[in-house]
């Protein structure tokens, strides 16, 4: 049925698995820094968490790529000519793509974190400080446990995105599923197979990640009441 | 540099600003087909019946479970592969990426706008419900005086961010040759080999149409809230 491309399009999936995970890791840590910076008491922070979200969450994440693609190259051979060196640089695809992905969820993200750390109740943080915790104890303690559990939906959430976003980049030439399926449709003559397939294993990513998603939901709700 | 620069972009606006009108022309016709679509949908999704709510559910299911580039290209693509398409009277239609294009949109946001109604719906408070029994509305007139109307209104902050992200996933229409302001883009690009400036005027643009959507929904919110506004 797929004229003998199973393997390619393995590789493909593996590399899209690759990519959405090094972007998640790349988005939680900017999601967090984000946060923090938005909940801070200094103003320059908050500006700059400020423009990072809006500008990140009204362009499109295409757009977004292709400046970091073509552009990121461009800026970095500059760069490295202003410092004298004459090595060719170039932002691959793998690069530009795990930075893109990873800005856009980071962006989406510091809304998630910021509204998880905003839900922790005032009393708790408190009673953490009039027993003598310093800032970082509060945080590792008290915050960082429940602000996952608040977050996780909306994380969650941003992950389907996020799985689903890489296929865009297979338009600058990354060989991730997208990419192997549209090489495979040209050369066979077979386009609705392949995309068809692709579909069904995408469909089947998310259907694996929701269920992952609901069981670690039940896991880190256990000891709160249910409604 | 700086004149140069300024050159540069000056020179491409034009070209910009054609892509753009493309883009929103993209944007509000799959908008308006897929409100269309999402209303019958969110309602078989809250359904009873098990076929309705079936069916809905594998719709939503898939376009909001798979990429909206695997969508653009099964029906750009995937669909001419078949003489049956090819032979039918749809083929004129089919054959065009900007419908393509179109139809993909309209199916995809459907599926995102049907869940955002389902939720809307069943967040209306039952009381409404009950006072609209009490009165005697008949099922339909309940829906259409007091269910639909009331989920609208619920509806329209989340509505307002499925347009951005329409707005923004519009953008893959350059992926099948359409010159939306993504497409434009790029075809500069590839002629001047300035990606920087003229990508980044693009997502200029782009943050002016969220912009500007952004404001009108908040506008509308107010509008159809009275009783949220504060008392002059």
């Amino acid at each position: 049925m797929l004229h003998g491309y199973e393997d390619q399009l393995w590789i493909g999936l593996k590399m899209t698995i690759g990519v959405a995970s090094l972007s998640l890791l790349v988005g939680l840590v900017l999601g967090m820094l984000g946060a923090t910076a938005k909940l801070s008491s200094n103003i320059f922070a908050r500006k700059l968490a400020d423009t990072y979200t809006t500008f990140v969450r009204g362009i499109p994440e295409l757009i977004l790529l292709l400046i970091l693609f073509y552009g990121g190259t461009i800026l970095a051979q500059k760069l490295f000519s202003a410092l004298g060196s004459e090595e060719y640089v170039e932002i691959d695809a793998f690069t530009a793509g795990v930075l893109t992905l990873g800005f856009v969820f980071g962006a989406y993200a510091t809304e998630v974190f910021r509204g998880a750390i905003l839900s922790i109740h005032k009393g708790q943080i408190e009673a953490a400080q009039a027993i003598g915790m310093n800032r970082l104890q509060v945080f590792r303690r008290i915050m960082l446990p429940q602000v996952w559990r608040f977050a996780l939906p909306g994380i969650g959430n941003l992950w389907l995105v996020l799985l689903k976003d890489t296929a865009l980049i297979s338009v600058i030439g990354l060989d991730e599923l997208m990419r192997k399926t549209y090489v495979a449709a040209g050369s066979t003559q077979d386009p609705f197979t392949f995309f068809a397939f692709a579909a069904v294993i995408y469909l089947t990513l998310t259907a694996i990640s929701m269920a992952v998603l609901q069981t670690a939901e039940k896991r880190l709700t256990r000891g709160v009441k249910q409604i | 540099m700086l004149q140069e620069t300024y050159e540069l972009v000056r020179d491409s606006l034009p070209a910009l600003v054609a892509g753009a009108a493309t883009t929103l022309e993209l944007v509000v016709i799959a908008l308006i087909f897929g409100f269309v679509l999402a209303v019958p949908l969110a309602l078989m999704r809250t359904s009873k019946n098990p076929i309705f709510m079936g069916f809905a559910y594998g719709y939503i299911f898939y376009f909001r479970g798979t990429p909206l580039l695997v969508q653009i290209y099964l029906t750009y693509y995937g669909l001419g592969q078949f003489e049956a398409v090819r032979e039918s009277f749809l083929w004129p239609i089919f054959r065009e990426a900007y419908w393509c294009a179109i139809i993909a949109f309209s199916l995809n946001t459907a599926a995102y706008t049907a869940e955002i109604f389902r939720g809307a719906i069943q967040a209306v408070p039952h009381g409404e419900i009950e006072a609209a029994r009490a009165v005697g509305m008949s099922r339909v007139l309940q829906y259409r005086r007091i269910i639909l109307p009331s989920a609208f209104r619920l509806a329209l902050p989340a509505y307002s961010n499925e347009v951005i992200l329409m707005l923004k996933g519009s953008a893959l229409a350059s992926t099948i040759t359409i010159l939306d302001l993504t497409g434009a883009a790029r075809v500069i690009v590839s002629r001047t080999f300035a990606p920087y400036e003229i990508f980044i005027t693009a997502a200029v643009f782009y943050l002016l149409i969220t912009f500007v959507i952004t404001r009108g929904f908040i506008w509308a919110e107010r509008r159809l809230n009275p009783q949220l506004r504060r008392p002059a």
